[in-house]
């Protein structure tokens, strides 16, 4: 029920609506949960919504943290 | 994809397993309760299982919204709008617009939402709530009932579309309102019997919610590091996240320290998503109480629509009634969601239970700790 994926701002529409592309998919959502989102973010989708936007410079982080590796190191 | 393919590498989740296999102390025992059912369904997907090692427990939480939602409330749906059941035949133009998890939880007399729609009863999954209201334009003469259901992840959609319906003046759409509280539920659990007393259920700390934290933020976990001494680590639903997370866990454990971190920072923040929980306080208050199926009743754990929006509250603009009705006896759904018991401690799982044909709402959603264990490792624990 909380499934939710990473998915690509390609386009901006009126009435907080955006069209994400999922890997070659694209399907209009709403962003009317978010603020400052652009094309090219990506944002969580859920339901037809957007949550949250992805923090690029955290992603980075996390993954040099999987690797073991101080996050400095990843900077 | 981007932010999915890098946090399912294999050779980098042997990386974690290896550091957890180190760290992990061989005298003890680790418990760490995942309460989402999206951590559920990666675990057993990914046999993140098999890369822990033996002294390492997950416990599954009833954080799928699916499996917690109790018969009573679904039959109350179906009362709505299926004619044969309808006393007064008030349902005949309801339309009601549901998610699909739902269509398939057994409700009472053999009936679920798919049964019902196959007996006449207009019923209609949406893939979103933006969907119902969109029918509710479409069909005027249609009465529709959006069945909102789910944990703060989807509520703020919900709590859109009632402010959507009100800026339209749609005066046939209403919502039937199951949302429940993430943090209610924890609390719920630390203090049951089995946690607190009889201690059948341990739980050394807790794989906090991926999607429910980027709303509501990490800050309400603050309380269960803090009262509890319970370490929780807010981790995203791809396998490496779960692993990443559990490393956290066990190292929190072995230092003694009881705090809330956050390994899902690509999404969550502290505060959460400000203009969410605004929308959603506008539009809900908190229930004196709520059924959770496994649970029973958990004060102050779901919401209902203010009185402001009282026109758009199904249970109020059809007088709906709650029932209580008791599971099915062969089930172990309850005591599962309490992490009292596995799904293999259940007589029927497999058997007379399957996710073809469930008995118990831990059979139907995929994020289910049944269906997922079904799905992924039945074979395994045979083995």
């Amino acid at each position: 029920m909380c499934l939710a994926i990473p998915a690509k701002v390609v386009e901006l529409r009126d009435g907080d609506q955006a069209v994400i592309d999922l890997a070659g998919v694209r399907k209009e959502i709403s962003l009317a949960l978010v603020d400052d989102v652009w094309p090219g973010d990506y944002v969580i989708v859920h339901v037809g919504y957007a949550l949250q936007k992805l923090d690029p410079g955290e992603a980075e982080k996390t993954l040099a943290l999987f690797a073991g590796l101080a996050a400095s190191e990843a900077a | 994809m981007k932010y999915v393919d890098e946090f399912r590498d294999g050779e980098l989740a042997k990386t974690i397993a290896a550091r957890i296999a180190i760290a992990a102390d061989p005298d003890r025992t680790y418990h760490f309760m995942e309460f989402c059912g999206g951590h559920t369904h990666a675990i057993s997907r990914y046999g993140v299982k098999d890369l822990l090692p033996p002294n390492v427990v997950m416990v599954h939480g009833p954080g799928c919204p699916v499996c917690v939602l109790p018969i009573g409330r679904i039959d109350m749906a179906i009362d709505l709008v299926l004619p044969s059941s309808q006393e007064e035949g008030a349902g005949n133009n309801v339309t009601l617009c549901t998610y699909a998890d739902v269509m398939r939880v057994p409700a009472s007399g053999g009936l679920s939402l798919m049964k019902a729609k196959a007996r006449g009863a207009d019923i209609r999954m949406v893939y979103s709530a933006a969907d119902a209201v969109r029918i509710a334009r479409e069909e005027p003469d249609r009465e529709v009932v959006f069945f909102a259901i789910g944990f703060e992840t989807t509520t703020p959609p919900t709590a859109l579309v009632v402010k959507q319906a009100a800026a339209l003046g749609l005066k046939n759409f209403s919502v039937f309102c199951n949302h429940v509280l993430t943090p209610s539920a924890i609390a719920h659990i630390l203090e049951s019997p089995e946690v607190r007393e009889l201690g059948t259920v341990v739980i050394d700390g807790f794989v906090g919610p991926a999607h429910v934290s980027t709303i509501i933020g990490s800050q309400p976990y603050d309380y269960f590091a803090e009262e509890y001494r319970k370490p929780v680590v807010i981790a995203g639903f791809e396998p490496l996240d779960v692993m990443q997370a559990i490393e956290m866990l066990v190292n929190q454990v072995n230092d003694g320290r009881a705090e809330v971190e956050n390994e899902f920072s690509r999404a969550v923040t502290p505060e959460g998503n400000a203009k969410a929980k605004a929308l959603v306080a506008d539009v809900f208050e908190l229930r004196r109480s709520f059924e959770w199926r496994g649970l029973g009743k958990v004060p102050y754990s779901a919401l209902r629509l203010k009185d402001e929006w009282a026109a758009f509250d199904a249970e109020r603009r059809f007088a709906m009634t709650g029932k209580d009705v008791p599971d099915n006896k062969a089930c172990e759904c309850g005591a599962i969601l309490r992490g009292v018991k596995k799904p293999t401690d259940c007589k029927v799982f497999g058997t007379a239970c399957t996710p073809e044909t469930p008995i118990g709402s831990c059979m139907v959603s995929s994020e289910g700790a049944c269906a997922a264990h079904y799905t992924y490792g039945r074979y395994r624990s045979a083995a």
